[in-house]
């Protein structure tokens, strides 16, 4: 890595050669070996901590993202205190299930992408374009994602031009799909969404947003056991983050154990959570 | 075939030493001042999208004069630079100095090679640290040697006039405005010792601040938060920083 800046101590030519504003690009230019989808893949499967649970939902004003804290590895829990939830950006966070060690790795890389094209053109992407380039990333995960590390982000921000929050979420592939309201990923996103489903609404306060998305991380972690529910007794609380025109927000953890707890009070009395109407 | 004149070593390096002073000189000065919370960037520049001033890495900031395609050429080598070796590293391992070095070896090859000619820039890389006492500052002429500077420096034309106007008036511990305002006043004066005035669309203005929550410390102040900066009383100055003001870089 860098041999010529070491050799000389002179930026090499390729730092100097005029080209795209994509830091990707100039590593695959300059040093491709740094590139995950670079790599060479063993043959086999190999064995590693995923990720679980991710959820997200709307509300007028924002955009809510959450996550779990669990990661696991075959039946065995991996790690009790992982986080799944980060900031891309100013008006962006990514949320990922999956292979950890690579789902870290790619969103570095993509905060890096978002941060590095905004300081050499002087202005950021458009939420659109920041998607897309995500779907690029994925899709050049696809030999390792045969292989069993598979990535599956789900990503969220404010839209400038059209002041509200959205919702992107991604197959192994790469496919895009817009999600309205909510959207859940993951091994427990079945049962995420299913909560999600019955207690959205369109007109929901961002406490009220953030309430539902832990309701629905609670029911995920119910029925699924690689998901992690609220650990009182150790004191990890899903990581939630919020992101409305003022930009991104990660709840601090005063908050989120507050939130946390309050919820799983109300499941002591009601162990299947806030009910719907029949009809 | 004729003979090549021979010209000797020392006339030669004066000769591009000369060019590169004479390209720098032609553009406009620029200042750059640590502040109790940080390092501001200061200088006269007609347009709002071709800066002068721009964020290398979360602590670092770039400031040049000279010719913008070659000064900017180096800008987004640095950022290559500083990116790749905060994603090969960590983030703490990009520092000012790392970065100072590379831009001298680069600048200083560039000036000695025969087959180059020399770069026409004078350049200016600032790191703002949690402590007043760990900002950084060095300036970088065009022939590649490195001057680590303290409290204020100036680069472009004028330098020298305006670097010991700023000698004798800066002070540690200045508020954001009252260096903003000793810097137009520094810019605002013409070799010839009258002033003018620079309006304040004219002015591209950047800080470093080491009191923003965030990682990346560089924040561009325009529009109105720069008008007041600059119509403040030096009286009621640092509390300036309305956080509804808080805008993202563009």
């Amino acid at each position: 890595m860098e041999p010529n800046t070491r050799s000389t101590g002179r930026l090499p030519a390729a730092f100097l050669t005029p080209g795209s504003s994509s830091f990707i690009d100039f590593l695959a230019d300059h040093s491709p070996e740094l590139l995950p989808g670079n790599r060479k893949l063993p043959e086999g499967i190999v064995e590693a901590p995923h990720g679980t649970t991710i959820v997200a939902a709307t509300f007028p004003g924002g955009v809510v993202l959450a996550g779990d804290r669990r990661a696991t590895m075959g039946n065995m829990i991996a790690q009790r205190d992982i986080e799944k939830v980060f900031p891309a950006d100013e008006y962006s966070a990514v949320g990922i299930a999956g292979t950890a060690g690579l789902a870290v790795e790619m969103v570095k890389l993509f905060q890096l992408e978002l941060e590095h094209f905004e300081k050499v053109e002087g202005a950021t992407l458009s939420l659109e374009g920041k998607a897309n380039r995500l779907s690029t990333m994925i899709r050049s995960n696809l030999g390792m994602a045969m292989q069993g590390l598979a990535v599956v982000p789900l990503f969220a921000g404010w839209d400038e031009g059209r002041e509200k929050g959205r919702i992107f979420s991604y197959d192994v592939t790469g496919g895009r799909s817009e999600e309205h309201g909510y959207a859940a990923t993951g091994s427990g996103s079945i049962f995420a969404r299913g909560s999600m489903k019955k207690l959205y609404r369109e007109d929901l306060t961002e406490q009220q947003a953030t309430t539902l998305v832990v309701q629905a991380l609670y029911d995920a972690a119910d029925d699924d056991s690689a998901t992690g529910g609220p650990d009182l007794a150790r004191r990890i609380f899903p990581i939630v983050t919020v992101i409305t025109d003022e930009g991104f927000r990660r709840l601090s953890e005063a908050e989120s154990s507050e939130l946390a707890r309050s919820v799983t009070e109300r499941r002591l009395e009601q162990p299947d959570g806030p009910r719907a109407a029949l009809l | 075939m004729s003979t090549p004149f021979y010209v000797s070593p020392q006339q030669a390096m004066a000769d591009r030493a000369e060019y590169a002073r004479k390209g720098i000189a032609r553009g406009r000065s620029l200042v750059v001042l640590q502040y109790a919370d940080g390092i501001v960037f200061v200088g006269e520049n007609p347009s709002r999208a071709l800066h002068k001033f721009s964020e290398i890495y979360d602590r670092i900031g770039f400031a040049a004069a000279g010719k913008y395609n070659e000064y900017e050429n180096l800008r987004i080598g640095g950022v290559r630079y500083a990116d790749l070796r905060g994603y090969t590293y960590d983030r703490d391992d990009v520092t000012a100095r790392g970065l100072a070095n590379v831009y001298a070896q680069t600048l200083g090859t560039i000036f000695s090679s025969a087959g180059e000619k020399p770069y026409e820039v004078e350049l200016v890389v600032a790191e703002v640290g949690t402590e007043p006492a760990g900002d950084q500052i060095y300036r970088l002429p065009h022939d590649g040697s490195i001057v680590d500077e303290h409290g204020s420096v100036a680069v472009g034309g004028n330098a020298e006039q305006i670097s010991s106007f700023l000698d004798q008036r800066h002070r540690d511990g200045m508020s954001l405005a009252e260096a903003l305002k000793l810097a137009v006043q520094a810019l605002s004066r013409d070799t010839n010792g009258t002033e003018r005035e620079i309006p304040a669309e004219r002015l591209e203005v950047a800080v470093l601040d080491r009191t923003r929550p965030q990682q990346r410390k560089f924040k561009r102040i325009v529009g109105r938060q720069l008008s007041r900066l600059l119509e403040a009383d030096d009286a009621a100055v640092t509390k300036t920083d309305d956080p509804s003001d808080e805008q993202p870089e563009e």
